[in-house]
């Protein structure tokens, strides 16, 4: 076995490569990404699936890539999708209703949740949608597990014929370890399904498979008591307080202790669900239990439920503000509520350090595309930009001041619809080329189709920039011809080349179609500064 | 064995390079090791940290509690700071003393490292300089972990490793760049270590350190360079090793022997004699 040094993201696509995966598929979201940038590095001497190897691809969204790795799957081979929690959001439709199809060959979701909202605009727990869709999930704790646990994942889909997913949270798929791994497997054989009524989901088909989703729970929670990465370790030397921890609260929490210092009794959760008899000898063994978990009190709400000291025993945790409510943990949280003490440290300087909040970068394009639209803003008191997710966000920060919304991927044309709708004049939307791609095309032709007073900018820097610069799906003049076919008036359609030369001409352009009562959209065109210099 | 390290620096600074040598270097020398990094919107010339850890023994937490930190390894001065908290009492800061100003508000860059050079153990040199003078400022990074390198507890030929390996896809000659920057800051840590151990104060033994060649002062120098600091040549002489005039000074002592001659003559003789054997 050969030692690699990955990231947990890394550990988790080398392990997908090993299970024999065919396909991966993805959109790119911190801190997902690098799962399939590791899949591309490595399997780019690989043929393509058809000819037993692996073929991946950054998907137009969560959803295209869920549905690309059912349709993997509905083929007997494996599949992998990955995004990050808000990802799941977007792919929830598919992911639900694969629980009730079942799958044929192995399919594992593998989420990167941010607590702490790194990189976020929510810190959604995804084991609830686990939960939701009635399917296992493992939670791995460290980088080894990482590789251990997908690669275990995809044995566990292919004997339960379901999807399962596999939680990471920022700390893991960002931190880098040496993980034991092995050899890539064969990929499976294309072996379509011979039951195509379990996978159309017309009532009469959806209700038996909804009936035999749940009638698989008791044989998953049967395999959860079992499986090695749950740990109980009873200490009563150790007082009567016991631990239950996940994910990297369970690093934290063994962290805590020096070395021949006795660790009190704890159970570390690794699969979901969760196996009922190892909470209750947990239970039995102590007065009180604590439970640290990385993102929502799910195990706490659980072993809780409506009542609040099961089997008499008092539940503390982020309810009772033990732990924090929000918010991602760190050793020295989990140091407080183990009632240790600070350790000894140096003293912070007497005097406050200024932030260092990201930017966007000197020569960006977006900067010059904000330099028009402050400008007219100026001229508009009552217009409100709607804004997306991307580099540009940072928009909303001074000096431009010229973002008013951001709430999800593509909320930016649908919600200036909406405030057209709602009289706002003014109304301007500003959305990156990918994520235009993603979710933005589709709002877009109910707006043409309508007519709608508004103005939609598309920056186009022809890359996933926030992310790292992966490869876009359409920019320049594809974009054009796509807003031209979804049915926006071709008069007021511009692509500008944004460069402080062209600033004034710009300008001009724009004041008109601000005062154009009806749709409008603008296309700024210019390479992202980064991966033009690469 | 145990080390636990935060990388600091501002994104683009090359933080990630400077974990990759040592995270190569730990695995290639037996030893576990975990390393947090930061990704995504962070990078964007904003503030950049990563927590390193190696250890003998299985790490369990991938982050450092505050504390419990060993050594803070900074590519600037501003973003070491951030992180002393989580330095232990006896823990080293190893930083750059040149800002990256890119925020309205920085302040007063002296004040800052000025802080650095009261903590216990500071390593505190003009990486930039001293990259420079090997090729270009953007090995900063690998001077600094030259520095930083007796505090880490790893072989130092794994560490030049790990640095021809990071560097490989970039060809030979970035390589021996980055390589002669990182021995530089050996050097460099060395001297102002032993400056700081004859009494010179940080603030002249940076300037000085970052001026030498290869940035190695002999030890028969380090003395005579004391009496030069003390002496009525001595603010005469942090200014002009301070000032932006290009020049490379030897090691040796010859130089603050011939300095200390000179008491009582103007700042353009004391620059002559400061640069007359310098190297553009």
């Amino acid at each position: 076995m050969q030692r690699r040094p990955l990231l947990g993201d890394e550990a988790v696509a080398l392990a997908a490569i090993h299970a024999g995966i065919s396909g991966a598929f993805s959109y790119p979201g911190t801190p997902a990404t690098e799962i399939l940038e590791f899949i591309h590095r490595e399997t780019r001497n690989m043929p393509r699936a058809s000819a037993d190897g692996v073929s991946h691809a950054w998907s137009a969204n969560e959803k295209v890539a869920f549905e690309e790795a059912l349709g993997v799957s509905y083929c007997g081979r494996r599949a992998i999708v990955s995004f990050k929690h808000v990802g799941l959001n977007v792919a929830a439709d598919p992911f639900m209703n694969a629980a009730v199809t079942g799958v044929k060959g192995g399919l594992v979701v593998a989420v990167a949740d941010d607590p702490g909202m790194h990189s976020s605009q929510n810190e959604q727990d995804s084991r609830v949608f686990a939960h939701f869709a009635l399917i296992p999930c493992l939670e791995p704790a460290t980088q080894q597990e990482c590789y251990d646990m997908t690669r275990a994942a995809f044995d566990l889909s292919e004997r339960f014929e379901i999807p399962v997913m596999i939680r990471l949270v920022t700390r893991l798929a960002h931190s880098r370890s040496g993980v034991q791994v092995g050899e890539r497997r064969q990929p499976n054989p294309l072996e379509p399904t011979r039951f195509p009524n379990q996978w159309t989901l017309l009532p009469s088909n959806a209700r038996v498979g909804y009936d035999k989703l749940t009638r698989k729970q008791p044989d998953i929670v049967a395999w959860s008591e079992q499986s090695p990465f749950n740990r109980l370790v009873l200490n009563p030397a150790a007082g009567r307080t016991g631990y239950l921890v996940t994910s990297v609260a369970s690093n934290y929490f063994l962290d805590s202790f020096a070395p021949g210092e006795q660790i009190p009794s704890y159970l570390r959760i690794g699969t979901y669900p969760v196996a009922p008899s190892l909470v209750r000898n947990l239970l039995e063994a102590v007065d009180e239990l604590v439970v640290i978990e990385e993102g929502y009190p799910v195990l706490e709400d659980m072993i809780r439920g409506l009542l609040d000291s099961p089997m008499g025993k008092r539940i503390r945790g982020r309810r009772d503000g033990l732990v924090p409510r929000t918010g991602e943990l760190d050793p020295d949280i989990v140091r407080t509520v183990l009632g240790k003490p600070p350790l000894p440290r140096q003293q912070t300087p007497a005097f406050e350090l200024p932030g260092r909040p990201p930017r966007l970068c000197d020569g960006c394009p977006h900067i010059d595309s904000y330099n028009i639209i402050s400008s007219l803003l100026g001229e508009h008191p009552s217009a409100r930009v709607f804004s997306d997710i991307g580099c540009y966000t940072l928009a909303a920060l001074p000096p431009y001041e010229a973002a008013h919304s951001c709430v999800d991927m593509g909320a930016s044309i649908s919600m200036a619809m909406g405030a057209a709708e709602a009289g706002l004049r003014p109304a301007i939307a500003t959305i990156g080329d990918s994520t235009f791609v993603h979710s933005g095309m589709t709002p877009l032709i109910g707006a043409a189709k309508r007519n709608l007073p508004m103005t939609v900018f598309i920056l186009d820097n022809s890359t996933v920039a926030m992310t790292g610069g992966q490869d876009t799906m359409a920019s320049g003049d594809d974009l054009v011809r796509i807003v031209k076919g979804l049915g926006v008036d071709p008069a007021h359609v511009h692509k500008l080349e944004v460069h402080r030369k062209n600033r004034e001409r710009n300008t001009e352009i724009v004041r008109n179609e601000l005062a154009y009562e009806g749709l409008s959209v603008i296309i700024t065109a210019r390479e992202c500064v980064v991966t033009a210099r690469k | 064995m145990e080390t636990n390290i935060i990388l600091a620096g501002v994104g683009g600074q090359g933080i990630v390079s400077i974990a990759y040598v040592i995270d190569m270097a730990a695995l290639e020398h037996g030893l576990s090791f975990k390393q947090a990094e930061v990704h995504g919107m962070s990078q964007r010339g904003g503030a950049v940290q990563s927590h390193l850890r190696i250890s003998s023994q299985p790490i369990h937490s991938d982050l450092i509690p505050r504390g419990h930190c060993d050594l803070i390894l900074s590519v600037e001065p501003l973003e070491s700071l951030r992180y002393v908290e989580f330095l232990a009492p006896t823990g080293t800061v190893v930083s750059a003393t040149e800002p990256f100003v890119n925020i309205p508000n920085y302040g007063d860059v002296d004040r800052v490292i000025d802080t650095m050079s009261a903590l216990p153990s500071h390593v505190v040199i003009p990486a930039e300089r001293l990259a420079r003078a090997v090729g270009s400022a953007r090995a900063a990074n690998m001077v600094i972990l030259g520095a930083a390198s007796p505090y880490l507890g790893l072989p130092e030929a794994l560490l030049e490793k790990g640095i021809i390996d990071a560097f490989r896809a970039k060809g030979d000659k970035i390589q021996q760049m980055n390589l002669a920057a990182f021995r530089a800051g050996k050097a460099a840590g060395a001297a102002y270590r032993a400056c700081l151990a004859a009494g010179i104060p940080s603030r002249n033994a940076r300037v000085l350190v970052g001026r030498v060649d290869g940035g190695t002062l002999h030890d028969q120098a380090i003395a005579p360079w004391k009496q030069v600091f003390d002496s009525s040549v001595g603010p005469t002489v942090h200014e002009l090793l301070a000032s932006g005039t290009q020049g490379r000074l030897p090691g040796s002592p010859d130089l603050p022997v011939a300095l200390l001659g000179a008491t009582g003559s103007s700042r353009d003789a004391v620059a002559a004699l400061l640069f007359q054997s310098a190297k553009a």
